[in-house]
């Protein structure tokens, strides 16, 4: 994508004195969009460049930490950002972000309930949804014919998924869904709960393969692991190659990520990253940005657009009853505990 | 005048490799020195505040009372990390001594195609080269498959995701840095040594072992070194061969300044990595200096 968008730059300069259009796009301005690696359609700025005249360039990015420390040091020149909903409050208390205004917004309407005025971002102020998605755990109905839908499947196996379990790797991620079955909170600073925590995943540990979050996918296939913990879309992935691969929703809920546009301060082009906000709030629009990543997104009716391979997937849309848990950025405090319970685990 | 001139010209002489070492050996020690005596920022990076906070973390832990005891997790992970590149270092040495004896007894010709031969592995990705041993050691990989179609087995052998699995893998990813010293130092060997040990009825297995191995010392020790410093390092094989089950000395550093966002005790833990491999090159040192050196002269 970035290869295309250079040819057609240097294509837009050689010929730029001569061409028209290329003119006219300069006229409308420029977009700069700040964005993870692998994450923003190309089919969508194309048609926002077609609509609106303005010309888009993209720089990536690949954790909230650089995108946080990038901003703190300033002159970036970035009209938009994707921060996690983790990172929103932080950018937000460090004064890092201009508001939007979110209801103002033509299109404001279109997000999901779920996504309107959310925690991390009271009265959408500064930011609106851009994508999302879970994490929970995949099992092999084939071995496991119980009712999958219960962190002790994962926690306390049944003796013929025992030693056949995967985990994450990360501290953050796989203590999460300890954290949630034991009903403690993502960011508890109190050592008693975070024991709990441990004891329950070093009872675990012994009939755990692999702590490990590359080729969850290929091992889920190859049969090498029959439950593990996973992403939707990777789980959606693996029962593409293997129908008995379910995905589980336990009723103490599971932990969900969004990730939000916002303006960071010092954009030079507010008007024009406004706009780009209420052409993404559009249904046919941002079904663009789910079929290339293959995540759901925030604004209702854009199912009607997605590609027909995304539509009713068990995987992309929680039942109603469970709740999303979104992370949060914890304390020093908390995150310290938290690895002395990773490390505990894994001396 | 003159001896300024030659000054001069020793220290324009000495300046690019000063220049090296203080540039990316000196300054990075430096910064990481200065590091683990900050205090950890609450988003990853440092705080300008002098604590040896993150030296105590080592060995102290806040317990549930918050009151500091001793924890031993960071040496379990520091024994394990260094026990494991030890028997990898064993691994290399049976292994790379025997190929790189082989090559040296070679003609001219043929010795520069198997060296390059020995090179060919690092021309694909780490990565990919310890994923095929996934696709080799796992439960219907090739060995299994190849031990059950041959009655030796009946259940499948559980060999990936084992300290065992840990150590093939990085034997083979570090054995070609045992072979190319050893092969130096044999390549230099006088041949005429060891006829003369053999004319004076040396066996020839203590002709290797009294006249070949000794002088090959120093390849031996440039090996060792060569392959236990990136073992002791390594999170590449621990989590796609080992599962991850265990930590490494690696890894733990990496989570430090990654998710743990925990500069300060990152930099205590390289630090402490260092003098561990410090003390361990040091007893290689003694050695070889007991066993090689005393021979050559």
């Amino acid at each position: 994508m970035m290869k295309i968008r250079t040819a057609k730059r240097l294509l837009g300069y050689s010929f730029g004195a001569i061409t028209v259009a290329s003119g006219a796009a300069q006229a409308e301005g420029d977009l700069f969009i700040y964005n993870w690696t692998d994450y923003t359609a190309p089919e969508l700025i194309e048609k926002f460049e077609a609509e609106t005249g303005i010309s888009v360039s993209i720089d990536t990015y690949d954790s909230n930490e650089t995108l946080l420390a990038k901003l703190q040091a300033g002159g970036t020149g970035y009209d938009i950002v994707v921060p996690g909903q983790g990172f929103v409050p932080i950018l937000v208390e460090e004064n890092l972000l201009l508001p939007i205004n979110g209801p103002e917004l033509l299109g404001y309407e279109n997000i999901t309930e779920q996504f309107k005025d959310p925690e991390w971002d009271p009265g959408n102020a500064y930011t609106i949804p851009w994508q999302w998605g879970t994490t929970s755990f995949t099992v092999n109905t084939d071995v496991f014919e119980g009712d999958l839908n219960s962190y002790d499947v994962l926690f306390q196996p049944p003796e013929e998924l025992q030693g056949k379990v995967g985990m994450f790797r990360s501290a953050e991620e796989a203590i999460f869904q300890a954290q949630i079955a034991l009903g403690v909170p993502q960011c508890s600073e109190d050592p008693a709960e975070m024991t709990k925590v441990l004891d329950l995943m070093k009872a675990q540990k012994p009939y755990v393969l692999t702590y490990s979050s590359t080729g969850i996918l290929e091992r889920l296939v190859s049969g090498d692991v029959l439950i593990s913990q996973n992403w939707n879309g990777y789980s959606m992935r693996s029962r593409m190659e293997n129908p008995s691969l379910e995905y589980a929703y336990p009723p103490e809920g599971v932990p969900a990520w969004v990730d939000s546009l916002a303006v960071p301060k010092g954009s030079e082009n507010y008007e024009n990253a406004i706009t780009f906000l209420e052409f993404v709030l559009r249904p046919e629009n941002i079904a663009l940005q789910s079929n290339f990543a293959g995540y759901a997104n925030g604004v209702t009716g854009s199912e009607g657009y997605m590609a027909e391979d995304l539509i009713g997937q068990p995987e992309l849309s929680a039942p109603a009853d469970v709740p999303l848990i979104f992370g949060k950025t914890c304390s020093p405090e908390a995150v310290d505990l938290r690895n002395l319970v990773w490390t505990t685990l894994l001396e | 005048m003159k001896s300024l001139r030659a000054l001069l010209v020793t220290y324009a002489g000495v300046m690019p490799s000063m220049l090296m070492l203080v540039g990316f050996l000196v300054l990075p020690l430096a910064i990481i020195l200065v590091f683990s005596f900050l205090t950890p920022g609450p988003y990853g990076g440092v705080e300008p505040q002098v604590s040896v906070a993150a030296y105590v973390k080592l060995f102290f832990q806040k317990d549930l009372y918050g009151d500091l005891t001793f924890n031993s997790s960071v040496l379990e992970i520091a024994f394990r990390s260094v026990k494991i590149a030890a028997i990898s270092v064993l691994g290399c040495v049976l292994l790379g001594a025997p190929v790189a004896y082989y090559i040296a007894q070679q003609p001219k010709r043929r010795r520069n195609t198997l060296l390059l031969l020995i090179t060919i592995p690092f021309w694909t990705n780490l990565l990919i080269r310890t994923y095929s041993w996934i696709i080799i050691l796992r439960d219907n990989g090739l060995v299994n498959n190849f031990l059950i179609s041959a009655n030796l087995t009946e259940a499948p052998v559980k060999l990936l995701y084992t300290e065992g699995s840990v150590v093939i893998g990085l034997v083979y990813t570090y054995v070609p840095f045992m072979i190319l010293p050893i092969y130096a130092a044999l390549e230099r060997l006088d041949a005429g040594l060891i006829e003369a040990a053999r004319d004076l009825y040396a066996s020839k297995w203590r002709s290797v072992t009294s006249v070949v191995i000794p002088l090959a010392a120093p390849g031996f020790t440039a090996g060792s070194i060569l392959v236990f410093i990136p073992c002791l390092g390594t999170f590449v094989a621990p989590e796609l061969l080992g599962g991850g089950k265990h930590l490494m000395l690696g890894s733990l550093v990496q989570m430090q300044f990654a998710a743990g966002r925990n500069w300060p005790y990152g930099s205590a833990l390289a630090m402490m990595i260092m003098a561990v491999v410090l003390v361990c090159l040091t007893i290689f040192a003694l050695n070889a200096r007991k066993t090689g050196g005393g021979m050559q002269h």
